[in-house]
């Protein structure tokens, strides 16, 4: 399952970025995950909580932003949504020169941190 | 105090990075890498058995890494061929990455060596999603496996620099809709080449060869509409955060990874 690889990736990014935010907690991680990835949400999700586990990452929220499949037909310029599996060919011509527009995208897009213990403390009470 | 930040990065950055770096060095000692991945039991091993065999016979320089969870029955297989054959058990990971390929050919792959093909685990999600440092990704199907193949696991077919039916002499008997076979792969890759193989009967034997030393030859190579765009860089990306492999210096490939940390892998 690769998707423990990735959650790991993330981690070890984000612990990177931590260290330069002098963040001393992540509450929330987002990614954007295209349709084409290859990556199930879901399973990425329980492989994150695991690969936080004891690092500056533990019990950060995994929020995903799923970017649909876009495609463009380079010779008649017709633009439609690739569906999953994916429609990768023109049905209006049955050209083949197509340009993916979105829907590969698997990126860290922002880190909420936390960097008061204290504040942390007082909103785990809350 | 919580604050957000705007991290954009590419979450296989580092993979990318160290696979753009490898087969840059590949090529600068003219080798060109075969990236080979199926479901287990497609016949990736036969296949190579075979074309191995055969650079042999022509005094082609070949060599082979297959990697398999637990076993070694494949390496067995394939040192037949009598070309170098390494195996390597990942010991439950799904999957190659380029880190890991990089540190097994060191110190193994044969300096004259033109063509390395690289079996990789049997599985067609998990290894799609990295990259090795090919220059050329093979994808394969055997006969008795369905036509939906490719729309059942769309991001493997659908990067694949060239697809693979093999076992065709059970084609007949397994009721096989060739067409329907074609009409999914080009759904996902359109335009990329499909070849038939048996390697019963040595159907289309050779030609794996002769494709993979064409790529070396600076043949272009396929470029499947999913790898048209670029999965980390959408427009208007930050590069705030350090590259993995800066540009700037003058040997920028022979620098070690600036982010490298040992690389802690999942067992199980
Ligand atoms: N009939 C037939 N069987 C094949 C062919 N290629 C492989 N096989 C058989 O399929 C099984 C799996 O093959 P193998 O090469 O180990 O697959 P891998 O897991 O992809 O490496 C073995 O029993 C092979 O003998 C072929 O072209 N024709
Ligand atoms: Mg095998
Ligand atoms: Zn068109």
């Amino acid at each position: 399952m690769h998707e423990m690889s990735i959650a790991m990736a993330v981690v070890c990014q984000v612990e990177e970025a931590a260290r330069e935010h002098a963040a001393v907690g992540v509450e929330a991680v987002t990614l954007r995950v295209g349709e084409l990835a290859g990556v199930v949400p879901e399973a990425l999700r329980f492989s994150f909580g695991l690969a936080c586990e004891g690092t500056v990452l533990d019990g950060a929220e995994l929020v995903t932003e799923h970017v649909p499949g876009l495609a463009r037909c380079a010779s008649c310029a017709r633009e439609w949504a690739t569906g999953m599996p994916p429609r990768l060919c023109c049905e209006q011509c049955g050209d083949s020169r197509t340009e993916l527009l979105s829907g590969r995208e698997l990126q860290i897009a922002g880190v909420r941190w936390v960097h008061d213990p204290r504040h942390a403390l007082a909103l785990e009470e809350l | 105090m919580c604050r957000l930040t705007d991290l954009r990065q590419a979450v296989l950055e580092r993979n990318d990075s160290r696979a753009e770096r490898l087969r840059t060095e590949l090529a600068a000692r003219g080798t060109v890498a075969v990236n080979l991945l199926s479901s287990p039991g497609s016949g990736k091993t036969a296949l190579l058995e075979a074309e191995l065999r055969l650079a042999r016979e022509r005094g082609l320089p070949a060599a082979a890494l297959t990697a398999d969870l637990a076993t070694e029955n494949d390496a067995r297989r394939l040192a037949r061929s009598g070309v170098p054959v390494k195996q390597v058990l990942t010991d439950g990971l799904c999957h190659l990455e380029a880190e890991m390929l990089a540190g097994h050919l060191a110190g193994w792959l044969p300096k004259n060596t033109r063509l390395l093909f690289v079996e990789n685990v049997g599985n067609l999600v998990c290894p799609a999603s990295y990259d090795l440092g090919e220059s050329l990704r093979v994808v394969l199907a055997s006969v008795t496996e369905g036509e939906d193949k490719p729309l059942k696991y769309p991001t493997a077919f659908g990067l694949a620099q060239l697809v693979v039916v093999t076992k065709q002499d059970l084609a007949q008997a397994a009721g096989f809709d060739r067409e329907a076979f074609l009409a999914n792969v080009r759904q996902v890759n359109p335009g990329v080449e499909v070849l038939e193989t048996s390697a019963r009967t040595g159907l289309n034997l050779g030609t794996l060869l002769e494709r993979a030393l064409s790529v070396g030859e600076g043949a272009a190579v396929h470029r499947p509409v999913m790898a048209r765009q670029a999965r980390e860089h959408a427009p208007g990306d930050s590069h705030a955060h350090a590259e993995p492999h800066a540009h700037s210096g003058p040997h920028p490939h022979a620098e070690p990874h600036p982010h490298a940390e040992p690389h802690a892998h999942v067992q199980g």
